[in-house]
């Protein structure tokens, strides 16, 4: 039994489909953003497994690791941003659910 | 050897990542997220990219659920009622978790595990130095970027966080 690159695309697929599901059917803000930085997560595992598999001696594909660096970066980028905005909405309308922010509908 | 290290940690970051969104209370999902992330940094290091395990472990178990855990206190979200989702959003989950079923299914059955390419110990990810030397030649316009990305999420983040004030005046309201 070896590992190929298609158990990390599982795992990966796995995850990804966790923080999916999270951000459908969760109603907490918080939890919403936290199961959206595990999607990032997902596919940051997907990268490097990628570029692990596809490397050869000549050519070490480090692009797929520095994407996953791009994206680590603009991952903390939007947590701090998201959590900004949630704490003012919360500020706002004392709740973090995300069925009470309905002030644009009516 | 490695394989089961595989199974290992890939079981520790799947568990882990199924319980944050069932979790009530979400300090208890922030802290299996640290799990699940610390699981993600041993798959990194078993695919010998050492410089992104402990960068995932800094920036994510390090600085993000710090933010979250704090964020989550300073709010003080005690359990609320488990609100049931909507029935679109089920019928939507369910939608999403055939395809992706189908999708996993596909890569489960489309087997021929191809071994990991032997490459030399220098040249793997490990090295900071080969970031470092991509980083400012041929992604060096992406660096920029992302360096103003965080200034500007600097900026939008203080701007949000400071008290707005409460009555807004209209143009034209007084005069």
């Amino acid at each position: 039994m070896n590992v190929g690159l298609e158990s990390y695309l599982i795992v990966s697929g796995i995850l990804f489909s966790v923080g999916f599901f999270g951000v459908i059917l969760r109603k907490n803000a918080l939890v919403m953003l936290m199961c959206l930085e595990l999607m990032l997560n997902a596919s940051n595992l997907a990268l490097v497994a990628f570029s692990r598999y596809n490397a050869t001696p000549e050519n070490n594909m480090m692009d797929g690791n520095t994407f996953v660096f791009f994206i680590i970066t603009v991952a903390a980028a939007e947590v701090a941003v998201g959590l900004a905005i949630i704490v003012q909405l919360f500020r706002h309308s004392r709740t973090s659910m995300v069925d009470e922010f309905n002030t644009l509908k009516d | 050897m490695f394989d089961i290290l595989f199974y290992i940690f890939a079981a520790l970051t799947v568990l882990t990542a199924i319980l944050i969104p069932i979790c009530r209370n979400p300090v208890n999902g922030a802290m299996f997220m640290i799990a699940s992330f610390v699981g993600t940094a041993c798959l990194f290091v078993l695919l010998e990219a050492y410089f992104l395990a402990i960068l995932q472990i800094m920036v994510y178990a390090g600085a993000i659920i710090v933010l979250f855990l704090f964020i989550i206190m300073l709010l003080n979200v005690d359990k609320v009622k488990h609100l049931r989702p909507s029935i679109v959003a089920q019928v939507a989950a369910l939608f999403a978790l055939l395809i992706l079923s189908l999708g996993v299914g596909s890569l489960f059955l489309s087997g021929a595990a191809n071994p990991m390419p032997e490459i030399s110990v220098d040249s793997t990810a490990s090295m900071a130095r080969n970031f470092g030397y991509l980083l400012f030649t041929k992604y060096m316009l992406p660096f920029q970027v992302s360096g103003f990305l965080l200034l500007v999420s600097m900026i939008g983040v203080i701007l949000l966080s400071k008290k707005l004030p409460v009555t807004t005046t209209k143009v034209g309201e007084d005069a």
